[in-house]
């Protein structure tokens, strides 16, 4: 069990700064976040993208911003649980939230910060019909444990580096497997895409090129994919297994089922302190909505900074809280935690 | 208004919407669509980095090719046709005044 001032849901930039200015405070943070990495949306979308609108930074790459967040925020010793879902929050104390991760993590804390931003990151799925009721019946959203395809037919969907690296993985575990692709060219880095080229001239992969998967097929259980290819037209795979990667996109998620007010996928909040209607927990940057709401980095950051004052205020009612410039105190780091 | 064009939306329940948008905006089809409460998502803000702002063209306006960033994001789109552009990509400008859009499933 996890214990701190602040929880933070989501690692992005605005999360990330909530941690400095917690920090000022002698406020601990921890941070969740289902993404393996910190940066939210700058480091799984667009980590190579210059952002020309940080104050004091006339361009900056979106993976060197996180990058030197994580150096700022790091005298504050913040915990991180990556690779997890914030899945359900219940208030268990007078000023107590517990929060527990799809893989069980257990976080208690006074104060929730949703910084969540576009949502959680879940895998793409195709719009076929039927598609739900194949889901852990036949089509997979992502590789778990290789064995389970061991000696299956496999067909995985993409053109990226998920789609590349899994058949080149797979291609030594399953039965026969097929990679179908609606380009002859794919996007994924070159040794993989050459690997890919060899492993379907030596026969070990069945490469369908310019087609897409178009119908799932079977009774109970998945049975086939139908493929249409751009000129054959249509091709019937008969398979175990059907694993379309098509990247992440962000969903609101289990947010939505915590009582806060929500309009249009986003939390609402008073601008005073970015406060929901629910007192301990507060929502900022991309995540929330008010009247004049922009969605931007430099604006997450101002919600962050107003957020961890009336934090400090509602964990610490009797305490005066007097306000210090970093220029005059410097950053006094944490020692422990 | 002189200077502004024409759009014509087909949603995904096929209902038709025409739509004006602003030439001298600087905007893109994607902005124009969710300035109109369309459903397009656009999650990355038009950087050619999401495919959540796939649609197909049905007019045979001349539209500039795509770039080889907009080509490897189709890849993440479903149900891809040779039609198919993401609507971030699409300048709005005089020549395509009469434009006609699907928006693709999701």
């Amino acid at each position: 069990m996890i214990k701190t001032d602040i929880l933070i849901i989501g690692a992005g930039p605005c999360g990330l700064f909530t941690v400095f200015e917690a920090g000022l405070l002698k406020l601990n943070c921890h941070l969740v976040d289902v993404l393996p990495a910190p940066g939210g949306q700058l480091t799984e979308i667009y980590p190579k993208k210059p952002i020309y609108d940080i104050p004091g930074y006339p361009s900056v790459l979106a993976g060197e911003l996180v990058d030197n967040l994580m150096e700022q925020i790091a005298p504050f010793k913040p915990g991180f649980t990556l690779g997890e879902k914030a899945a359900s929050l219940e208030k268990t104390g007078d000023k107590e939230f517990t929060l527990t991760t799809d893989k069980g993590t257990i976080i208690k804390a006074p104060v929730i910060a949703i910084a969540g931003g576009l949502g959680v990151f879940t895998p793409r799925k195709p719009p076929l019909e039927g598609l739900e009721k194949y889901e852990d019946n036949g089509v997979d959203y992502m590789v778990k444990d290789p064995e389970k395809y061991r000696g299956k037919n496999i067909l995985i969907a993409g053109g990226g580096d998920s789609a590349l690296d899994w058949t080149i993985e797979l291609a030594s575990v399953a039965k026969k497997i097929s990679l179908v692709h609606r380009r002859t060219s794919f996007r994924g880095a070159l040794d993989s895409v050459d690997k890919v080229m060899e492993l379907a001239k030596a026969g070990k992969i069945d490469l369908l090129t310019e087609s897409q998967a178009t119908q799932l097929n079977g009774a109970d259980h998945l049975e086939s994919v139908t493929i249409k290819h751009k000129e054959k037209g249509n091709l019937d795979i008969p398979v175990d297994y059907f694993i379309p990667l098509f990247g992440l996109t962000p969903k609101l998620g289990p947010i939505a089922e915590w009582g806060l007010n929500i309009e249009r996928s986003a939390v609402e909040v008073n601008t005073e302190d970015y406060s929901t209607n629910v007192p301990g927990i507060y929502a900022i940057g991309d995540i929330n909505t008010y009247k004049g709401k922009l969605k931007l980095i430099l604006c997450g950051f101002h919600e962050g900074t107003m957020m961890v004052q009336s934090a400090f205020k509602y964990i610490y009612p009797d305490q005066k809280l007097s306000f210090k410039y970093t220029t005059v105190t410097g950053v006094e780091g944490f020692t422990n935690e | 208004m002189s200077d502004s064009i024409h759009i014509k939306v087909k949603d995904r329940e096929g209902t038709i919407h025409e739509l004006e948008a602003p030439t001298d905006m600087s905007l893109n089809l994607m902005e124009v669509l969710k300035a109109h409460e369309l459903p397009v998502e656009g999650t990355c803000g038009g950087m050619a980095l999401c495919a959540s702002c796939h649609c197909y063209i049905q007019s045979d306006h001349e539209l500039s090719t795509p770039s080889d960033d907009e080509e490897d994001m189709l890849d993440q789109a479903f149900f891809v046709e040779d039609n198919s552009r993401l609507s971030c990509q699409i300048k709005i400008k005089e020549s395509l005044d009469g434009l006609d859009v699907e928006l693709a499933p999701v």
